[in-house]
């Protein structure tokens, strides 16, 4: 079992206060990942799970069981480090081993266990060396084999692919994915890599200056962020923003006017909208196509970059920074004019307060 | 060889020789001379028996004149090589010397006395290493014992050292609590209270301790060095937090994480903090000459100096007692002075 | 399977007490840990270090003071009775403070003007041969790690050694006068006369110390980067200007921390000077330390109250010097951030 539930979790360092009210229920063997920009507080709430920072307020529980008072080597729990945090003079076997020792298991048994992981991670050549002889990836490796001969009720992971090469991460990254399923037990991810969130989380845990902003599965962040922040956070390249105001209200749709004087039609059926009302208008680049149409933004194009699949074009919109990412390969150049159409495309309105608009 | 040479007597002015050149080689080679000269002229002189070492002008290698028995006398004679009036010279054995004259002897043909003038005469010598000079002095007086005293403070007192000194720069470096800066202000506010401030009122509780004339008292006042903290904390400090916290997370308690992981990691700069205390523990003279008052408690550097400030100074054993206190010094010296000038040179402590 | 070699094998071997020790160890240590938390293990690992600080550090640096108040000739405080300032009185009586005869405590002010000369003859002389023993290393020599070694050698010497080494070679048959003899000069017992041994024992300590300045001036000359002396030489500014412009500026931090470390020990000197000349002939090599340690345990008059009012003065001195240093420290550290 690994379910933990978080009630009113606050810290404070000093007068700083790193996170505040913090509620989420883990529920037992889901992948969860916190993300956010660095300074969140998204590690220190790991390490307030993991037992090594005292909380200020608030109450960890482990599977209906407070463990606020529990020190860090009785929650059970195990945690992959950012730097492996592999102890250095010791053998890749004594890495593995110290943990299980420390707790008096029978030699045999903690022989079995390091074979297990070692098999299962593939690291069993290179047991007997020190972490200093080994490659970068293979750390990692060891690193989660530490936790796993460990057998805990949930595992840690605080930014562990984040000293690994581009290519190497997406490898690891997807083996992550696989062990998780195998194992089944609760994952709780820290990154600031919105992508590893997307492709990795059941659930993603966006956070901000020590708040939770949303909690969701991956695509109902990118579907119906609840805020600006998120939508900005989640999605690569950025979402669009642009100023819009409220220009007419019918049932069904409101046609909001933007800073050019171009008009959008959304789809709406609410009630928090009136006219006049000041808001954000967030699009995806990906969603945003070269057309001429009738309702099509006309743009000035600063900047092409042709990547061969696709075309991200940085245009200016009245004063007013858009990206467009369009399939394929385009004949445009900087200083051209262009018609830039978002039919179709999922509008995402935002507040005064960066809150989404309900019923948008 | 030419290559060698132009390398080593590198020049600034290339192939002529720049007044500074001249300047760096004479300094240098004036040093060379100047350091090792009179340690070395010690330890040669530690080899010649007291006769030969109130010789003057003295010789730098040891010689012993040479002796032989002659029959008809009861005390082993001198051997002189003398000139004979002949022109000849002989190897004779001097009797009795009166005025200008020396009697002398054929060791071959004892009966017969020569007389010859004693500028006609010199000694016959050998070179001779007067082992006895230092092998005397531990059998038959204490210095075995001042030896094992001073191995016995040294020893123990860097083992202390090193545990006590790592213990308070773990605490001070991978620990937050209140009066850690406290702490750390009272051990830097020793580094100004030196031994000779605070000698007479150490002296007291270490008498009211009872460690008067015991090694202990030695010992102990000298193991909470604060430069050892210091060089240690600085170490520790390098050492990842999350090593810590990985520990911690394996179950392992606060004593492992000292002992299993951040000793083993610190042990660099163990090794310069044991290098250095070996030496300042076996060099302390001021605090062992006031503690110890006991002869079979001396330190080899208290018995040295005890028996150098006699009046009768007995300078053959004195000599070969320095070298032997000299000894565990240059081997450090000749093994881990690179080690030790590195260490010096980053922290600036000594 | 790896193969453990035999060392390994033995090294564990005479490790298995050592780890069963620590294991037993812990386990008092894991209830310690239990009862108080993970702070409060800080405080056991620094215990056994403050527990020493405190009892031969600390409470013999306040006892001093109580001690410099009290007069008589017992160690024990409560056997020794209150005399207030009457030690510090009597070490400053004088009628003129130039001349120690005039003096009552004349030994005492004998000794403050002897370790005031030493002090000054010795740490300049000490620095100037140091900084150019270290600007000579600092050229481009091979083998530089072996000259830097020669000059570090008798800094690892026991004072006592240092002491014998050169009262033997001061003495009447020793190979100074041997030296002087090559050129016709009569031997001499220069440990007899007040002038030669207080040469001498100025001489002796810069020879037993300069080793360590000129490391750490050495190092302070190699931390300043090259291209300087490059830019230096591309403007075709003379060596002497370098040496003034750009040498001793960047040096002057590192010169500064060596002056007052030399000080500091200069003040204290005792060992290699009780050895060598006993602090004869008559007064004439008596130092503070010495003066303070005659005081205080040899001489048959011993005075515990005064020596310790003296030791007190003399940890005035050293308090600020080490101040300064530490000042020096503090600037440097914050330089060096920024």
């Amino acid at each position: 079992m690994g379910e933990i539930t978080l009630t009113k979790i606050k810290k404070s360092f000093g007068a700083v206060d790193v996170l505040k009210d913090i509620d989420l229920d883990i529920k037992d063997g889901e992948f969860i990942v916190f993300v956010g920009p660095s300074g969140c507080g998204k590690s220190t709430l790991l390490r307030t799970i993991a037992g090594l920072e005292k909380v200020t307020g608030g109450e960890i529980e482990i599977d209906g069981k407070r463990v606020n008072e529990v020190s860090a080597a009785d929650r059970g729990l195990a945690m992959v480090f950012q730097s492996y945090a592999l102890y250095p003079h010791m053998s890749v076997r004594q890495n593995l081993a110290f943990g299980l020792e420390n707790s008096n298991m029978p030699k045999a048994e903690v022989a079995d266990r390091i074979l297990e992981a070692a098999r299962m991670l593939e690291i069993e050549a290179y047991l007997e060396r020190r972490p200093g002889q080994l490659s970068g990836g293979q750390r990692q490796r060891v690193a989660i084999g530490r936790a796993i001969v460990r057998r805990p009720t949930a595992f840690l992971l605080d930014e562990p692919l984040s000293n690994l090469d581009a290519e190497l991460r997406v490898s690891t990254r997807a083996e992550l994915a696989a062990l998780h399923a195998r194992l089944g037990s609760t994952m709780i991810y820290v990154t600031h890599d919105q992508v590893e969130a997307m492709t990795l989380a059941h659930r993603i845990v966006v956070m901000r200056a020590g708040k939770i902003e949303q909690v969701g599965t991956p695509l109902d962040l990118y579907n119906t962020p609840a805020n600006r922040f998120v939508a900005g956070f989640i999605g690569a390249p950025h979402m669009n923003f642009l100023a819009g105001e409220v220009a007419e209200l019918e049932t069904g749709t409101a046609t909001l006017a933007t800073a050019g004087g171009h008009r959008l039609l959304v789809p709406f059926s609410g009630h928090s909208l009136s006219v006049g009302d000041k808001l954000t208008i967030g699009i995806r680049p990906q969603h945003i196509t070269l057309a001429n149409d009738p309702g099509s933004l006309k743009v000035k194009v600063r900047l092409v970059e042709a990547l061969g699949s696709e075309t991200v074009i940085h245009a200016d919109l009245n004063g007013e920074k858009l990206l467009a990412v369009v399939p394929g390969q385009k004949l445009i150049s900087p200083g051209d004019e262009a018609h830039l159409s978002v039919a179709g495309a999922p509008l995402h309105l935002f507040d005064r307060n960066g809150l989404r608009v309900k019923g948008s | 060889m030419g290559v060698a040479s132009r390398f080593i007597l590198r020049r600034r002015g290339g192939k002529s020789w720049h007044w500074t050149d001249v300047v760096t080689w004479v300094w240098l080679l004036g040093g060379l001379i100047i350091m090792f000269g009179p340690a070395v002229w010690l330890a040669f002189s530690s080899f010649k028996t007291p006769a030969a070492l109130a010789e003057f002008p003295p010789s730098i290698l040891p010689y012993v004149t040479s002796q032989a028995t002659v029959q008809g006398y009861d005390k082993p004679l001198q051997l002189f090589e003398a000139k004979m009036p002949d022109g000849s010279t002989k190897v004779l054995a001097e009797v009795r010397r009166i005025g200008l004259v020396a009697q002398m002897v054929d060791p071959k043909a004892p009966g017969e006395i020569v007389r010859v003038n004693i500028g006609d005469r010199t000694p016959v010598r050998s070179v001779s290493f007067a082992t006895e000079n230092y092998t005397t002095p531990f059998t038959q007086f204490d210095f075995l014992r001042y030896l094992w005293n001073s191995v016995f403070v040294t020893v123990t007192a860097t083992l202390i050292t090193l545990i006590v000194n790592s213990m308070a720069a773990f605490a001070l470096s991978k620990y937050e609590f209140r009066g850690r800066s406290l702490a750390m202000l009272i051990i830097l506010a020793t580094l100004m209270v030196p031994l000779s401030v605070i000698m007479v009122p150490l002296y007291s509780i270490i008498s009211s301790l009872g460690l008067f004339n015991n090694l202990w008292g030695v010992i102990l006042p000298t193991v909470a060095t604060p430069t050892g903290v210091f060089i240690l904390r600085q170490y520790m400090l390098t050492i990842p937090d999350e090593l810590i916290d990985a520990a911690r997370m394996d179950k392992a308690s606060e004593w492992q994480i000292y002992w299993r992981i951040v000793l083993p990691l610190t042990a660099p700069a163990l090794a310069v903090l044991a290098i250095f205390s070996v030496v300042w523990r076996w060099n302390d003279f001021l605090w062992p000459l006031i503690v110890l008052s006991r002869r079979e408690l001396y330190t080899l550097q208290v018995g040295l100096s005890i028996y150098s400030g006699e009046l009768n100074v007995q300078w053959h054993f004195i000599l070969a007692m320095t070298v032997v206190t000299m000894i565990p010094v240059v081997l450090v010296f000749i093994f881990l002075q690179r080690f030790i000038t590195t260490g010096i040179a980053g922290t600036g402590l000594k | 399977m790896s193969t453990t070699s035999l060392t390994d094998r033995l090294g564990s071997l005479l490790m298995a007490p050592v780890h069963l020790l620590m294991r037993i160890i812990d386990i008092p240590l894991r209830a310690v840990q239990k009862a108080t938390g993970i702070g409060g293990m800080a405080a056991v690992f620094l215990a056994p270090n403050m527990l020493i600080f405190g009892i031969f550090v600390l409470l013999p640096l306040v006892i001093n003071f109580v001690y410099s108040m009290t007069g008589g000739t017992a160690f024990f405080l409560s056997e020794r009775n209150f005399v207030g300032a009457e030690q510090y009185q009597r070490l400053f009586t004088c009628t003129n403070y130039l001349d120690p005869m005039s003096c009552q405590e004349d030994a005492f002010w004998t000794a403050v003007g002897n370790t005031f000369w030493f002090v000054v003859l010795q740490v300049t002389l000490m620095i100037g041969v140091s900084l150019i023993t270290a600007l000579i290393l600092n050229r481009d020599l091979a083998a530089r790690s072996f000259w830097r070694a020669v000059f570090f050698f008798p800094v690892l010497l026991s004072p006592v050694v240092v002491g014998l080494i050169w009262k033997w070679i001061l003495q009447r048959q020793g190979l100074l006068n041997f030296g002087l003899y090559q050129f016709g000069i009569e031997p001499y017992t220069w440990l007899t006369d007040r002038n030669w041994t207080f040469i001498a024992t100025i001489g002796v300590s810069i020879w037993a110390h300069m080793g360590l300045y000129t490391l750490i001036l050495l190092a302070g000359l190699q931390a300043i980067p090259k291209d300087l002396y490059e830019a230096a030489e591309m403007d075709g500014t003379k060596p002497a200007r370098v040496f003034r412009r750009i040498t001793l500026p960047l040096l002057a931090p590192n010169l500064l921390v060596v002056v007052v470390l030399a000080l500091i020990k200069a003040v204290q000197i005792f060992d290699e000077v009780y050895v060598l000349t006993g602090g004869g002939p008559g007064t004439s090599t008596l130092y503070l330390t010495q003066y303070i340690y005659e005081t205080g345990f040899a001489s048959a008059l011993r005075n515990p109250g005064l020596a310790a009012a003296a030791s007190i003065l003399m940890g005035l001195v050293l308090v600020v010097l080490t101040l300064i240093q530490l000042g020096i420290g503090q600037r440097g550290e914050k330089k060096g951030k920024r």
